[in-house]
Parts: structure tokens; C-alpha cells; sequence
């Protein structure tokens, strides 16, 4: 995260940690107070389905809290869970994984990324990753003692982070490579081949890359590659899944980690010494949303899809140029023909035109000069939306 | 193509042709002719509205009715289910399998008229065995769409 001035007061004897101090706070912090004090707003700001989750997977999971099961679980999670997964993984990309040593179920992705970094990173060693990117990357990285290396991506190279442009950053400290794909806040989705150049970067200099494949589901019109399975990669990647985007399920807190036994021994020690084990009933629906949630995806995304060409229509006519996302549900539009920053540019939409954005530079430098527009709501609000940025655009366009 | 148009139609009738045509990526003179065409195959039926009359204080009575005929040589059961069809009262018909044949779902203004149709129009139809009329007191779902206390969303205004 790159907005905020680097105020470090590291005085000696400061309450909080010096590693701490140096990760930047969030930038748009003040955007949020402002948000809460504005009546009607139209929010494309949010990064979660419009969806409550499909009532078969709240069923079950009320049914296992009537049942008692309120319980701590297995640190790797429930074993029902766990087999589900592994044939959910072996369906759908042909990857075997045991469950009982090779799969771990976290509290979402955000926790498995974290235990991921701290699980293999010695202090100093460098990760590389594109630029903009989703924003806990960055930190998650710092805190576990790592560096961030950033790669510029933009709407030029369809924010895919180049091959190499990696291999250029790759140093004797270089420990892996963090990509996630379909990318929040862009949209991207990298083909097979543009993958299989970078897992042969990773296979030459011996690299774990650590893959956020929270978005998987969510393509259109392409396939999703999962970045383990490519030839080779499935012992040197960490695949990071979860249920949120996809069932709609994002306050349940469910993710997981495959990789190595070796790997998933390591970031389980501590799992289990700072959560314990996922909430059981998180586990218990996302049991039932693998064992039938295939339906109601289906459905979600042929909705999100006609939303999707909606809203890259509508701002490519009012506008903000903007690239066409082949995942995820968020829209990435370059802003620059305003003339404004990424911040500033949210901002007075916010308050001239009650439309919440997210500016691009909470992802990253690069994404500065782009908003991140989330088109998981519904189509009547999106047209209202781009109604009103368009008045916006038209006031404040520099000839 | 015209799958994908009757999907987006059927969830929203107003959905304007240029919508359709980004919805889709076809041409909006492509979209318009392959609504027109489905419109004269009778593919699309008809175009209505889901409403909640009691919002507006109007008392619609409507009956399920489940009728016991007996099929006739060569035509089944559908000369009977015809003859019942052609009363405008009647909204929806259908066969069924079990322990009845034909669901005649019948709207009327009051109990007494429907009551009226069951008794003089419909039971009285040659062939036609018996009726057991059941009054609706409640409707929670229709079509798809729940009437009162719909879940809204819940989540906050900005969430990275």
C-alpha cells in the first residue's frame, strides 16, 4: 500500500513494534468516515457478492448447530471438510491432495496468505508481486520479515504481470512469487501459457509461488487456470482457496492452503498456536457448499457476466477507458482524463455524486490514475451509477 | 443466443433491447429480431407483472381445485382440461399425476363467486367426478419472488 505519508515516529520507546510503524496504514481511511456520513449512496466500493449465501448452505449449517456440533475441530480442520476438498481439487484440476496432510482450512484466504508468508520467509527474503494488487499482499509479506518486490502492471499489458518482467527482479534473495489471478482489484486472469512462462522462472530459480485463487470461479468467458496444476509446479506452489467470492459466503471466514506435506506441517504449527482450528460452523457450510454448491454458482455467474458487460460499456461510452476484466467482479477504469488523482477523483464523486468508488492507489502505486468499481450489485444500480459518473465526468473532463 | 435473451426477459420484462444487446454481445437489430420471432412462435407468452395486491387493498380470492375426470377414448384428458380452460376464471390448469387429474387454480372478487363457478360451471362438466376446492389464505411466494419480509443486504458500503 503506497498512499500514506511515511510518518514513522520510531521512538525508542514507542507501545508498538518498529515492524509494525512501517506498514503504512491504509490510505483511504478517511474516504470510509466520510462514506458513513452520506445518506443514498450508490456504493460500487464493496468486494463481496450482492448475495446472501444460497439458503441450502445456511440450512446446513444451522442443522450441525442444532445437532451440537459447537466444537472446536481438528487443527487442519473437519476431516469432512478436508475430503471434500480434496475431491473437489482432484474434479476440478486433476490435483491430488491429502487430506490429511496436505490440505489446511483457515479462517479465509487472509489468514491462509499470512500463515503462507510466515511460513517460508526468512528475514530479508524478497517476494515478487505485481502492482496493483489486492491490498494485504504487501503487509502480509512485511510482517512475516519478508520484502515486497513490486512488478508494474497496467491497462496497457491487461494488468498480467509479465514473465520478465520477474525474472528481471529475481535475486539471490528472491524466495517466491505471489500472484493472484483472477486479480482484485483489476479483473485480470492470466492464460495457461502466460502462467506456465512464469512457473518456468519459478522451476529455473527454484521458487515457491504462493497462489490466491479466490476468484476462480469467477471467469468469463476463459478458463481458469489453476496454477498448481501445470506440469512440475504442484510441489513448489501454495495454492490459497476459499469459499467467500464464490458461495457468497464471506462472513463465514472459510479458506484453505494446499501444498506439500512439508509446507502445510509448517504453516499448521501456527494455525495452532494463534487460531486453533476455523469455526465449525463455517466448516459445516462449506461442507454443504461443495457437496452441492455447484448450481447456484452457475447461476451467479451468468448474472455477474451480463453485469460485467454492462458496466465496462458504460464506462468505456462516459469516458473512463477501461480494460475488459475477465474476472472477479470489478471493473478497473483509468480516471486520468480528469486529471485528478485516484483519491481525489473518489472523493468528490462521493460527495457531488454519492457514487462510492475505490481509488486505484490503495492497491498499490500502479494503481494510481484507476477506481475499482465492483459490479456485483444489482444491473438498476449500476446504470444509476454510471448515470451519475457521467454527469461527473462531463463536468470535470479537461479538454 | 435466444436462450440467453429469454433468461435475461423472464427475470426482467423491461430489459430494453440495447440492454440485452450488452448483455450479450449481439448486435441490438439481432436481439430485436430474435424477440420479435420468439414472440410470434409463441415462445414468450406473454409479458406480466408479479403484484402484491393486498398493498393496495384489492381482495382477490383464489381457489386450488383438485378434479377427479374420467378420460375419455382418443383424447384423454384433454378435452375435459379444454373445456375447463376456455372460463376465464380459470388462471392456471394442469394435469397431474396422483390421486387427482386436473389443478384448476381459479381467481374471482369473492368467496361466493368462486364457490358459484366450482359449483354451476365446473363440477357439472360431463366427465368430471368430483372437486375438493381449497381456499388460499396466504401467499409467502410467487414465482420466485417472496412477498413480505424479502432479505435485504446486509453488507457494509466499502469493503477492499
Amino acid at each position: 500500500m503506497s498512499t500514506s505519508s511515511h510518518h514513522q515516529h520510531n521512538k525508542e520507546n514507542s507501545l508498538t513494534s518498529k515492524l509494525v510503524s512501517q506498514i503504512s496504514p491504509s490510505g483511504i481511511r478517511k474516504f470510509f468516515d466520510l462514506l458513513a456520513s452520506i445518506e443514498g449512496v450508490i456504493s460500487l466500493g464493496v468486494g463481496e457478492p450482492d448475495y446472501a449465501t444460497p439458503w441450502h448452505i445456511r440450512e446446513a449449517a444451522i442443522y450441525s448447530l442444532e445437532k451440537g456440533y459447537t466444537m472446536y475441530t481438528s487443527n487442519l480442520g473437519t476431516p469432512e471438510l478436508r475430503q471434500e476438498l480434496s475431491r473437489y481439487l482432484k474434479d476440478t484440476y486433476n490435483l491430488e491432495y491429502d487430506p490429511a496432510s496436505e490440505l489446511l482450512i483457515t479462517v479465509g484466504v487472509s489468514e491462509a496468505l499470512d500463515l503462507a508468508m510466515r511460513a517460508i520467509l526468512n528475514p530479508g527474503d524478497e517476494v515478487i508481486m505485481p502492482d496493483p494488487c489486492y491490498v494485504s499482499y504487501n503487509p502480509c509479506v512485511m510482517l512475516a520479515g519478508g520484502t515486497p518486490v513490486m512488478v508494474p502492471t497496467n491497462q496497457e499489458n491487461s494488468f498480467e504481470i509479465s514473465p520478465a518482467d520477474i525474472e528481471a527482479r529475481v535475486t539471490s534473495k528472491t524466495k517466491g512469487i505471489l500472484i493472484g489471478y483472477p486479480a482484485n482489484p483489476t479483473g485480470a486472469v492470466m492464460t495457461r501459457d502466460k502462467l506456465s512462462q512464469i512457473a518456468e522462472i519459478a522451476r529455473r530459480h527454484q521458487l515457491l509461488v504462493v497462489s490466491d485463487e479466490i476468484y476462480a470461479k469467477l471467469v468469463y468467458g476463459v478458463e481458469h487456470t489453476c496454477f498448481a496444476s501445470l506440469p512440475q509446479m504442484k510441489e513448489s506452489t501454495i495454492l490459497l482457496g476459499g469459499f467467500s467470492k464464490a458461495y457468497a459466503m464471506t462472513g463465514w471466514r472459510i479458506g484453505y492452503a494446499a501444498a506439500t506435506k512439508e509446507v502445510i506441517a509448517a504453516m499448521t504449527k501456527i494455525h495452532q498456536y494463534t487460531m486453533l482450528c476455523a469455526s465449525i460452523m463455517g466448516q459445516a457450510a462449506a461442507t454443504e457448499a461443495l457437496k452441492a454448491g455447484e448450481d447456484s454458482i452457475t447461476e451467479m455467474v451468468e448474472d455477474y457476466n451480463r453485469r460485467r458487460l454492462v458496466i465496462v460499456e458504460g464506462l468505456n461510452d462516459i469516458g473512463l477507458p477501461c480494460f475488459e476484466p475477465k474476472g472477479a467482479f470489478y471493473a478497473f477504469p483509468s480516471i486520468r482524463g480528469t486529471g485528478m488523482t485516484s483519491e481525489e477523483f473518489a472523493e468528490r464523486l462521493l460527495k457531488e455524486e454519492k457514487v462510492a468508488v475505490v481509488p486505484g492507489n490503495a492497491f498499490g502505486q500502479c494503481g494510481e490514475g484507476y477506481i475499482r468499481c465492483c459490479y456485483a450489485t444489482s444491473l438498476a444500480e449500476i446504470e444509476e451509477a454510471l448515470s451519475r459518473m457521467k454527469r461527473f465526468v462531463a463536468k470535470h473532463k479537461k479538454v | 443466443m435466444i436462450k440467453e435473451i429469454l433468461k435475461i426477459l423472464e427475470n426482467d420484462a423491461r430489459t430494453t433491447t440495447k440492454q440485452i444487446s450488452t448483455m450479450t454481445g449481439t448486435p441490438g437489430a439481432e436481439v430485436s429480431k430474435l424477440i420479435k420471432q420468439a414472440e410470434k412462435e409463441r415462445t414468450i407468452l406473454k409479458y406480466k407483472t408479479i403484484i402484491n395486491w393486498e398493498k393496495v387493498g384489492d381482495e382477490q380470492v383464489w381457489a386450488l381445485i383438485e378434479v377427479k375426470v374420467s378420460p375419455q377414448r382418443d383424447v384423454g384428458f384433454d378435452a375435459i382440461a379444454e373445456r375447463i380452460y376456455r372460463f376465464p376464471q380459470a388462471r392456471t390448469v394442469y394435469l397431474l399425476s396422483g390421486t387427482y387429474d386436473l389443478l384448476v387454480m381459479v381467481m374471482d372478487k369473492t368467496m361466493h363467486e368462486v364457490a358459484n363457478f366450482v359449483s354451476q360451471k365446473l363440477a357439472p362438466i360431463e366427465g368430471v367426478q368430483g372437486t375438493v376446492t381449497h381456499f388460499m389464505l396466504k401467499r409467502y411466494k410467487e414465482d420466485g419472488e417472496i412477498l413480505e419480509g424479502k432479505e435485504e443486504i446486509k453488507r457494509q458500503p466499502v469493503i477492499l
